[in-house]
């Protein structure tokens, strides 16, 4: 039952979609895939977008806030987009700060602070 | 009007289960997308506090009314071991499984109404309200 999210390699960063609501397990097998895809392909940044997601509960916020520190342990930066106000206000109302994490609107404007982030 | 509806707690898919019978529930009634995303979220919480702490209970979600307002009931009951100091569960940052869940404050904030009664090792019982605005 567990899907498995696409991860694309876009020059030297990756790109993901997160399209669906996320159970625990499919949010557990992305961490695992989105550092080994980091592994092979040596990208310096990830973009990843929940545009589609309208919830975020404690759970799969600590997968993802893993997940930043994670990549950022294998010296790739991770730039969330899409947070939509639903969202940004039940994380907040939850006492869930996502701190020290780059965010943009939306995907455009995450890739380009991205590049930015890896020109600094 | 009193439509109920519940899922049984076993299994983390049921977690899944729950929030969306409780999205299902809080559309159905005519609540907005933020607070269809308040209610999604504090049922996920509680169910995974059960499937954590309880390892099986039940969610059950009523629409309910009193005059003209119109709400959301989510009762969360399990026999599990019961919650030992309730104050303490009430402050934020407080765990005992590691920080797998925001805890019970911020289902509270996320809510209208909230109330626990809790025996321990009899189990737990948390309902919680929200009214449509």
């Amino acid at each position: 039952m567990i899907s498995r999210i696409p991860i694309l390699k876009l020059r030297d960063c990756l790109i993901v979609s997160i399209q669906w609501e996320l159970d625990d397990q499919t949010a557990l097998a992305f961490q695992e895939d989105l550092l080994a895809k980091l592994h092979t392909t040596a990208a310096r940044g990830v973009v990843l977008d929940l545009t589609p997601i309208d919830f975020i509960d404690s759970f799969i916020a600590k997968v993802l806030g893993d997940v930043i520190s994670m990549s950022g342990l294998m010296g790739a930066k991770v730039v969330i987009t899409g947070i939509q106000p639903a969202v940004a206000i039940t994380l907040i109302e939850l006492g869930i700060r996502l701190e020290n994490v780059v965010t943009a609107l939306d995907l455009e404007n995450g890739l380009e602070k991205l590049e930015r982030e890896l020109e600094d | 009007m009193n439509l109920r509806s519940s899922v049984d707690i076993i299994s983390e898919w049921d977690i899944v289960a729950a929030r969306q019978l409780g999205r299902n529930e809080a559309k159905d009634v005519g609540f907005g997308t933020v607070d269809q995303a308040r209610i999604t979220t504090a049922i996920s919480e509680l169910a995974r506090n059960i499937y954590l702490y309880a390892e099986k209970g039940n969610i059950e979600i009523k629409q309910i009314s009193e005059g003209n307002l119109k709400g959301l009931l989510v009762i969360a009951s399990d026999k599990g071991p019961g919650i030992a100091d309730v104050r303490k569960a009430m402050e934020d940052g407080y765990t005992t499984s590691g920080g797998l869940g925001a805890g019970l404050p911020g289902v509270k904030r996320l809510m209208d109404d909230f109330k626990i009664e809790t025996v321990v090792d009899e189990g737990t019982v948390i309902t919680a309200t929200k009214w449509m605005r």
